[in-house]
């Protein structure tokens, strides 16, 4: 095993593809700081003009949701068909609601 | 979200050993219903390394070939064609940067791979270990190395891996230039001189039957394919793929005029495919075991860039290592 005291730390790039439209994660770049970070990004990532906003966040700073906890998390969602605006019969006549 | 640093250690200890039937068999339910695995679900470790192995030995050729092609940078014959040679080494470039990134989500870090591949512990593609001895071997790299490259990814984006699988989304969306503008290449040298022609005949000449190894040895000889086949990372076979590529790259030699080098290629009507000659596994052995004709040199040309580049890593992790304390000093005052 190398010596790790020199790596960069790793950045999580997020990209706006188009004006009006969220950013996206596509990757990450290794950067000493957060201008680095950007312009690696830039380099990497928006080779073919793929976007009009980069955001960087340092991976380490970043909580995730746990993967075993999938079902607890989520699985209460799907069972609520009400939550749905196809649950609840509204006559035609009443026409687009 | 997909980084090494949330792949802790102590999560990955807290797993279940690979042993737990339970686990792998929700897993192999997971692989088989078409799901994509993300870095931070439970996987076998054998999974993860082969994986480990395959995306970080991908990362590796890609930088590696930046080699060859680099080699004609300086000498392209016009404008035209070195912008489009500067771009396509630079695409390889952040080809090999989407894949290490893939590779770290398993929890290798980035300076690990650069040591393996360095020390010769990691291998890259047998290919980059031939010279471009002309012009023209430019052209024959972008039409068949970047050919053979992209028949190979494109099942790999339906890879049961999800970084890898959305890493080679977009490598196969910049790779299609790679393979036209070398082709085109091709076609002026082919309707040019009849030297230029020539130079065009010698480069296939060289470069069909390295090609045509790239896809690895016979199915029946292939140690890793099953495993593989069934996690879904290879849907593809090593020799389906080869006489797919095969089928496709005949037709193009003969509209440029060009021979393939290969007195046992023919047509089979019946079938549809082309059929082809032996390979000389030999070759292809001597070339992985490091004999191949430019093996040193291009390790030798990593190792340099690596060593020569340090000191600007140092000197930017100083530089942001002073700013932070600056920055948290004024911050106390």
């Amino acid at each position: 095993m190398s010596d790790k005291s020199s790596d960069s730390p790793i950045w999580e790039v997020f990209i706006r593809s188009k004006n009006g439209l969220s950013h996206n994660h596509v990757g990450s770049v290794h950067a000493t700081d957060k201008e680095m970070a950007l312009q690696n990004a830039r380099d990497v990532y928006t080779r073919r003009a793929e976007g009009t906003s980069i955001w960087v966040v340092l991976s380490s700073d970043i909580a995730a949701s746990d993967p075993m906890n999938k079902d607890e998390l989520f699985e209460p969602g799907s069972d609520k068909i009400y939550r749905h605006p196809t649950f609840y019969d509204i006559p035609d006549e009443v026409g687009h609601m | 979200m997909y980084t090494q640093a949330l792949n802790d250690p102590a999560n990955k200890i807290a797993n279940v050993a690979e042993d737990d039937e339970e686990q792998y068999a929700r897993f192999m339910a997971r692989i088989d219903a078409d799901e994509k695995i993300e870095p931070n679900d439970w996987m076998p470790d054998s999974y993860r390394k082969t994986l480990i192995r395959q995306i970080s030995q991908h990362a590796n050729s890609e930088i590696i070939g930046m080699l060859p092609e680099g080699n004609w940078n300086t000498r392209a014959p016009t404008l035209r064609r070195k912008a489009t040679l500067l771009a396509k080494i630079q695409d390889e470039g952040g080809h090999g940067l989407y894949l290490y990134s893939a590779a770290e989500t398993l929890g290798i870090s980035r300076e690990e791979m650069e040591h393996q591949l360095i020390t010769g512990k990691a291998r890259y593609s047998s290919i980059f270990n031939y010279p471009t001895l002309s012009w023209a071997d430019i052209g024959t790299i972008g039409w068949l190395v970047d050919g053979a490259a992209i028949m190979n990814q494109i099942p790999l984006c339906r890879c049961s891996f999800g970084p890898y699988a959305r890493a080679m989304v977009r490598v196969c969306k910049e790779e299609s230039f790679h393979q036209r503008q070398g082709y085109e290449i091709l076609l002026a040298l082919c309707n040019g001189s009849d030297e230029q022609k020539e130079m065009a005949q010698d480069s296939i000449n060289r470069w069909w039957w390295p090609s045509i190894m790239m896809f690895g040895p016979h199915d029946t000889d292939s140690t890793h394919s099953d495993q593989s086949m069934a996690w879904k990372i290879k849907r593809i076979s090593n020799d389906d793929l080869r006489q797919k590529f095969i089928d496709a790259t005949v037709p193009q030699a003969h509209f440029l005029g060009l021979e393939i080098p290969d007195p046992d290629m023919k047509y089979n009507e019946e079938t549809g495919h082309w059929e082809f000659g032996e390979i000389d596994w030999d070759e292809f052995k001597q070339v992985l075991a490091g004999n191949g004709p430019c093996n040193r040199e291009r390790l030798a040309a990593r190792t340099q860039a690596f060593e020569d580049g340090k000191w600007v890593q140092e000197a930017a992790l100083a530089h942001a290592n002073k700013q932070a304390a600056r920055a948290a000093s004024k911050e106390a005052a």
